[in-house]
């Protein structure tokens, strides 16, 4: 059977993600940065309900000089990678302390193109694979209220199209998922339009059906996706003097 | 601030609802707090778990070891039978005890010490949980068992939550053939003749009884009494063979808003009399059915509970001995009847003995064991304190996990051995009855 790598298992989509791939039968590696006692009740809980096999490891997205070794001792090297660690981060205190900023660029972006990288070479090398990586609407214009974050996850996006077009040469495919609102932890106490957000359920539903018909970009709730349109279309003018 | 409220919809509170899958946060939560209660699925009628903090157990939602050698399952409290039913079934377990809703937790079913069909064979959980986890009142996380800790296992299993949230549980499980039920449905005309059959089937692993509560006269009581038995595998039907353990299916129907109390009793009566006067239903019926239908007829509708109206319903649960069982059940009867308010249906089981690995608070103990739902009003109230005497002088209890109204006095008759726990964990429930 194949084997997922979740990179970011503590995340809420992360979770759902392990548990909709588990369902359908994938051996499941969790790699978080924390939590250790609650990680390995998920992993006992997954190998239970669903009958495959699952382990913890640790990871940490922003210790890149651990990544080549730590994806070097895997238990088994992963069929499919799916990558959702990230942090929205302090968008006031990123405007005045570059530390803040920095974090949020790391996460985001470094950090995945650390990992990611060496995914890729050894997906490529032997010409089978899947790479699936959360990115964001927050990527796709540069707004006042998150654009720190939002530009992070812009450079991934752009990285990751790159990476389907070298890996498609080699039987290797890249997905690059989009959502826009997730009612998970990362925007506890948010207030957000109920139509305009997803459960982490929906999210694992949409990378499951991305993933079994080789999709290449997918936003999750469709509605976002001409959501987006219109705010790209926003001439600069006007979109400055808007609170978005 | 939430509004909370149980299946019965009465009473309806403003709680603050604190939930987590983090130990660490659990722990220092119940630390700080002076007076809270866990919470499961809410499937209790009345305000056992209800109180203005409540710890919800929701998020404690991991299966944590399964031996399918022994058939012992350990799995956070608030896992749902219904999940466990998804998980054992096809390995050929089944739950040694199950109530009459597959949509309670693992740790509400402890904390009411449930029984089921089988009590008067194989007795309640009490005897089947071999383990808890069991967050205190310091915050401290306690293994316990028959053997280390006894004291709190035992005041847990059936404590109502009162001595501290069980945090997960392990439990021996069943061993089945099938997912499948034997099934034999006998008529009975009336009472006496129903406690007759339910003598002569007394060898059933599982029995259950609907009575007709509209009834009277010659016909008090007229029922139709339900025994079962675990269906072996030569026993099954070539189209059920095939996949001989198949689970329960998931979807229900809705019953989308709160139905004007009227066609309840439309309803049920009409459900009931289809039965009861169906041609096909000979007075006696054999058929083999899955275990869902057989254990979980409401479940294929969703809050049902709503049929009863907003103002929502109080089931009335009671024990009482068997050596006053005939006359109990036909004064009580009557005395419903003749109010003629409004419980059109009633459930009748047998228990066996109660048992030494329960607290002093648990339910059940040997008798019959009558449930009627009834709309939540003044007259009910009026007609349950009538009933409540009448309990009392049968030397009877009532089920806590159903009560929403029980009066202190009639509680202090009818539960005797003392129980001790801590003063932070109480629900509304424990504060008016003084537990
Ligand atoms: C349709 C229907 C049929 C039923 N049939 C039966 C039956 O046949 N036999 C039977 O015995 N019962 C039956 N019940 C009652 C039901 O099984 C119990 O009320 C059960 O306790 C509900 O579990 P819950 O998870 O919903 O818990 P809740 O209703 O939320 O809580 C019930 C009690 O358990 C405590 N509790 C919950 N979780 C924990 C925990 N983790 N740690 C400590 N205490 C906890 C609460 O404080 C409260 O006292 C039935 C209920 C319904 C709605
Ligand atoms: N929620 C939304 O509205 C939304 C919208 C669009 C896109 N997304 C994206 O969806 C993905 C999943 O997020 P989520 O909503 O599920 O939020 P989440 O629950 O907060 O998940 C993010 C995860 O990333 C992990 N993480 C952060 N820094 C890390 C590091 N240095 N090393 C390893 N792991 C790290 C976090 O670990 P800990 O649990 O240990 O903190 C957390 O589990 C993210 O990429 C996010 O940007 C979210």
């Amino acid at each position: 059977m194949k084997t997922v790598l979740l990179l970011g298992s503590n995340s809420d989509v992360g979770q759902a993600c392990a548990a909709t791939f588990a369902k359908n039968g994938a051996d499941i590696i969790l790699a978080s940065r924390t939590a250790a006692d609650f990680q390995s009740r998920l992993a006992a809980d997954i190998a239970i309900r669903y009958d495959v096999k699952t382990e913890t490891v640790s990871f940490d997205a922003l210790a890149y000089d651990s990544h080549q070794s730590f994806y070097d001792d895997l238990p088994t090297k992963p069929d499919v990678v799916i990558s959702v660690f990230g942090i929205l981060g302090d968008q006031d205190l990123a405007t005045k302390d570059f530390a803040e900023a920095q974090k949020i660029i790391d996460t985001n972006f470094t950090g995945q193109v650390s990992i990611l990288n060496i995914v890729a070479n050894d997906m490529e090398a032997k010409g089978a694979g899947t790479i699936i990586c959360v990115s964001s609407v927050a990527g796709e214009r540069g707004r006042k209220s998150n654009y720190f974050y939002g530009a992070a996850k812009a450079a991934l996006t752009a990285f990751l199209s790159g990476l389907r077009a070298r890996l498609a040469m080699s039987n290797v495919q890249a997905i690059t998922v989009i959502p826009g609102f997730i009612n998970t932890k990362m925007i506890q106490g948010l207030e957000t339009p109920k139509l305009l957000t997803a459960t982490s359920q929906q999210v694992a539903n949409g990378i499951w059906k991305a993933y079994r018909k080789k999709k290449n970009t997918v936003y999750v709730l469709p509605i976002w996706r001409w959501i987006m349109l219109i705010i790209k279309s926003i001439p600069e003018f006007i979109f400055k003097k808007m609170n978005l | 601030m939430d509004k909370v409220t149980n299946w019965g919809l009465y009473p309806t509170v403003e709680a603050e609802v604190f939930q987590s899958s983090d130990y660490k946060e659990l722990s220092e939560f119940v630390a700080t707090q002076d007076h809270i209660i866990p919470r499961g699925n809410g499937r209790c009628y009345g305000d056992s778990s209800l109180q203005k903090k409540i710890c919800s157990t929701l998020s404690l939602n991991k299966f944590l070891h399964f031996d399918t050698e022994r058939g012992i399952l350990k799995c956070e409290s608030g896992v749902l039978l219904s999940e466990v039913l998804e998980v054992i079934v096809p390995k050929g377990f089944f739950l040694p005890v199950t109530p009459g809703t597959k949509f309670v937790t693992m740790g509400g079913a402890v904390a009411s010490n449930i029984h089921g069909k089988n009590h008067h064979i194989e007795g309640a959980l009490s005897l089947y949980v071999t383990g808890l986890d069991i967050l205190t009142e310091t915050g401290e996380i306690i293994h316990c068992s028959r053997s280390s800790n006894a004291d709190l296992f035992v005041n847990t299993i059936g404590g109502m939550g009162l001595t501290g949230i069980i945090l997960s549980v392990s439990l021996q499980l069943k061993k089945i053939a099938s997912s499948y039920i034997r099934q034999k449905s006998i008529k009975a005309k009336n009472i006496h003749a129903l406690l007759d059959y339910f003598e002569s089937y007394n060898d059933w692993t599982y029995s259950v009884a609907w009575i007709d509560c509209l009834s009277k006269g010659d016909q008090l009581g007229r029922s139709i009494l339900m025994v079962g038995e675990h269906a072996e595998l030569d026993e099954l039907k070539p189209s059920e063979a095939g996949d001989p353990l198949m689970v329960h299916k998931k979807n229900q129907i809705n019953v989308p808003f709160t139905l004007p109390s009227f066609s309840l009793n439309k309803y049920s009566i009409k459900a009931f009399n289809f039965l009861y006067y169906n041609k096909q239903f000979k007075k006696m019926a054999d058929t083999v059915i899955h275990y869902n239908p057989f254990f979980y007829p409401l479940d294929v509708l969703d809050n049902w509970n709503r049929i009863y109206g907003k103002n929502g319903f109080v089931q009335y649960q009671f024990v009482i001995p068997f050596k006053n069982g005939k006359e109990g059940l036909v004064k009580i009867l009557e005395k419903i009847a003749e109010a003629g308010a409004g419980s059109f249906l009633a459930v009748l089981k047998t228990m066996g003995e109660g048992d030494r690995f329960s607290a002093p608070i648990s339910f059940p103990t040997s008798g019959y064991t009558l449930a009627l739902d009834f709309k939540a009003n003044k007259k009910t109230f009026e007609l349950l304190s009538v009933l409540d005497e009448m309990v009392i002088d049968f030397g009877g209890r009532i089920y806590l996990t159903k009560d929403a109204r029980m009066d202190k006095k009639v509680f202090e008759k009818t539960y005797h051995d003392p129980f001790t726990h801590g003063e932070k964990f109480s629900s509304i429930q424990s504060n008016r009855l003084c537990i």
